[in-house]
């Protein structure tokens, strides 16, 4: 079966360099972030493929990439068979934008504060001239405000009026109001609190089970991620690292910066346990590392990891980027 | 028992606005015993931060305290003139942010502000300042104390930036540290090391701490014991252990039901529908009881104080019932 969506070997290149004049007189060279790095992976219809990873380490690049949002510099992006690029570049399939939506962090800047809630949700039916007539559009706005628990009366309100998490919800209809297929969720509930947050995510999958969405998760809390998603895939320094399915995931992970990232998390049910310091920082992005960019935390790297950077390899259905795991210096878990 | 370090009664915080007066704390009493890690945990407006503030005499006006009172070691602080406050806020209670970079004087080289605060506090002359911010730097786990000294906020990263802001709280040695948030603003794998960091040192010098959060985990790794706060009012304190596991008040356990776990052992995670009330339309009776499962007449006409629960203490009325029953 060919996956809904597929990523292949994506990279973005962010130029950061200082301004011509400082270049100039100050003899400051371009700079460059490699922001995502070779970046692959596929997910099937129905499924949730999360990307996890600390802040910096490209995850949001990706999701923005999925949409359109940022031009990838390298690599493809194909939805359904198509090429997704040529969508956002308008030359291809037109009709592919309105099966991808997006759902943004930040529900108070996400929505325009001068527009009603019906404008907010009725924009994607308006611009992809799925109703015209007016009266169906209330109608399909209430529909939609109904699907996420707020109710029809709301349309008229402003986003001010509302919470957090009625704001979500609010994005979530947005998102839903072309009857997308495929969702990029951008660390939706990570701006929540934790009552609302479980309703947010009880929606989220209530959704999918009724309609067969397809989602990319993005976040970094790994309890949330162990939550929603099918499959989770682990990013450091806008390279994957570990992709697997959640449950080999959590349950064996492979590579170093997974079992640090597993390790270090405060967690309700591991009270007082004993847990191996973490070591160091998320290196600069400018500078990364040479070889593996994580072999200066790595308790397992060796010299072969500082000149060599390791490819994501297939290991029994699990893939990983680590010479150690490969070599099988580190064992298979404790 | 012996005499708490920290000592809340009846605290009331109000903010007078032009349409009516909002009570953010209402009624709240808690303390604190040398050397314990106190969490105060709730969502967002629940009125932890500023239980934090007005301990730390830092409430912003219009904000203020309308009753009840704050006892350090037996002695009132919540009343002192300003000065008086000034020198008990650095030397007697530290002070942990939320974001290490907004409380870092950007223009000054973290030394500067280091040696600042000791001499401030400590009668020391600067050669001694210097040394003991070295020193101090050197135990929050910053490599290369001595260069760093001289170094700017800016030429620090968030974690790192986050410890020279411990550095800064512990370097009078004072009794309390009030830390608002520390960890929400850092990664994970960074959290870690500034949590364990903190209960180290807190630990050493024998400090008390208020750790004021939203992240149920970073209670249960650091706390002794927890107080959960609604609507401006504690529903439920107890040890950090029997809050999580065994919460009387149903805010406790929706509140625990509705955090994902690293076990991933539920499908569906627990929610409490609704939202938490504004100030200026807090309900009667019990805050909690239009999105409570189990309310019953006496939620919606009189308000709960907190009473022994099984393991806890709670406020609830359903606690009470239970009692009567038995």
């Amino acid at each position: 079966m060919t996956p809904l969506v597929e990523v292949i070997d994506l990279a973005k290149v962010f130029d950061v360099s200082p301004p011509w004049l400082n270049r100039l007189l100050e003899h400051k060279p371009r700079q460059a972030v490699h922001a995502v790095d070779g970046v692959s992976f596929s997910i099937h219809k129905g499924r949730t493929l999360a990307l996890v990873g600390e802040s910096g380490c490209g995850k949001s690049t990706v999701a923005r990439m999925l949409v359109g949002l940022h031009a990838p510099t390298q690599g493809t992006i194909r939805f359904d068979g198509r090429d997704a690029q040529a969508t956002w570049r308008g030359s291809g399939d037109r009709a592919l934008r309105r099966r991808i939506q997006m759902i943004f962090q930040d529900p108070y800047a996400s929505l325009n504060p001068r527009w009603t809630v019906q404008d907010i949700v009725a924009e994607p039916l308006r611009e992809h001239d799925l109703v015209r007539d007016a009266r169906a559009l209330a109608d399909r706005v209430s529909a939609l405000l109904q699907q996420v628990g707020l109710s029809a009366a709301d349309r008229a309100k402003f986003p001010h009026q509302f919470s957090g998490g009625q704001r979500q919800r609010i994005s979530i209809a947005r998102a839903l109001a072309t009857q997308p297929e495929f969702l990029v969720c951008d660390e939706p509930t990570s701006a929540l609190d934790v009552s609302v947050q479980a309703q947010v995510l009880n929606i989220m999958k209530d959704l999918q089970r009724e309609r067969g969405l397809t989602y990319l998760f993005i976040s970094h809390n790994l309890a949330v991620v162990r939550h929603v998603s099918d499959e989770v895939g682990v990013m450091y320094l806008g390279r994957l690292v570990e992709w697997a399915d959640k449950d080999t995931l959590f349950k064996t992970p492979r590579h170093p910066y997974t079992r640090m990232l597993l390790d270090a998390i405060p967690d309700i049910a591991m009270t007082g346990r004993a847990r191996t310091p973490v070591q160091g920082e998320v290196p600069n992005p400018l500078n990364p590392p040479s070889g593996c960019s994580f072999h200066p935390r790595c308790p397992h790297a060796n010299e072969r990891c500082k000149r060599e950077r390791p490819a994501l390899l297939n290991f029994q259905g699990i893939q990983v980027a680590c010479h150690g795991v490969a070599e099988g210096r580190i064992a298979g878990t404790a | 028992m012996a005499q708490p370090l920290l000592e809340v009664r009846h605290l009331r915080v109000e903010f007078p606005t032009r349409r009516g007066t909002l009570v953010a704390l209402d009624d709240i009493s808690f303390t604190i015993a040398p050397g314990e890690i106190l969490g105060v945990v709730g969502e967002s407006g629940a009125g932890k931060s500023l239980t934090g503030a007005s301990i730390i005499g830092l409430l912003e006006p219009p904000g203020r305290i309308a009753a009840g009172e704050i006892l350090l070691e037996g002695e009132r602080i919540d009343n002192l003139p300003p000065e008086r406050m000034r020198s008990v806020r650095g030397r007697r209670i530290g002070a942990i942010f939320q974001d290490p970079l907004t409380s870092l004087n950007p223009l000054y080289t973290v030394g500067r502000q280091l040696v600042e605060t000791i001499q401030t506090h400590l009668p020391v002359d600067a050669q001694q300042a210097r040394a003991r911010a070295i020193a101090l730097l050197k135990e929050t786990g910053i490599p290369a104390a001595e260069q760093r000294f001289d170094h700017h906020p800016h030429q620090f990263s968030g974690g790192m930036r986050q410890r020279v802001v411990i550095a800064l709280a512990l370097a009078a040695e004072p009794q309390l540290i009030v830390a608002d948030e520390p960890t929400t603003a850092l990664d994970v794998s960074i959290q870690a090391q500034i949590i364990a960091l903190l209960k180290r040192l807190t630990r050493q010098h024998g400090a008390a701490v208020m750790l004021v959060t939203h992240d149920m985990g970073v209670i249960a790794e650091a706390c002794d014991r927890v107080a959960v706060m609604y609507a401006g009012r504690i529903v439920e304190v107890g040890p950090v252990q029997e809050v999580i596991h065994h919460p009387s008040h149903p805010y406790t356990v929706g509140l625990m039901g509705s955090i994902p776990s690293m076990d991933g052992a539920h499908e569906r995670l627990l929610q409490i529908d609704g939202v938490m009330p504004r100030l200026n339309a807090i309900p009667n009776g019990c805050a909690f009881h239009p999105r409570c499962p189990r309310a019953f007449d006496r939620c919606r006409r009189e308000r709960p104080d907190l009473m022994p629960a099984a393991a806890t203490q709670a406020a609830c009325w359903l606690v009470a019932a239970e009692r009567e029953a038995r």
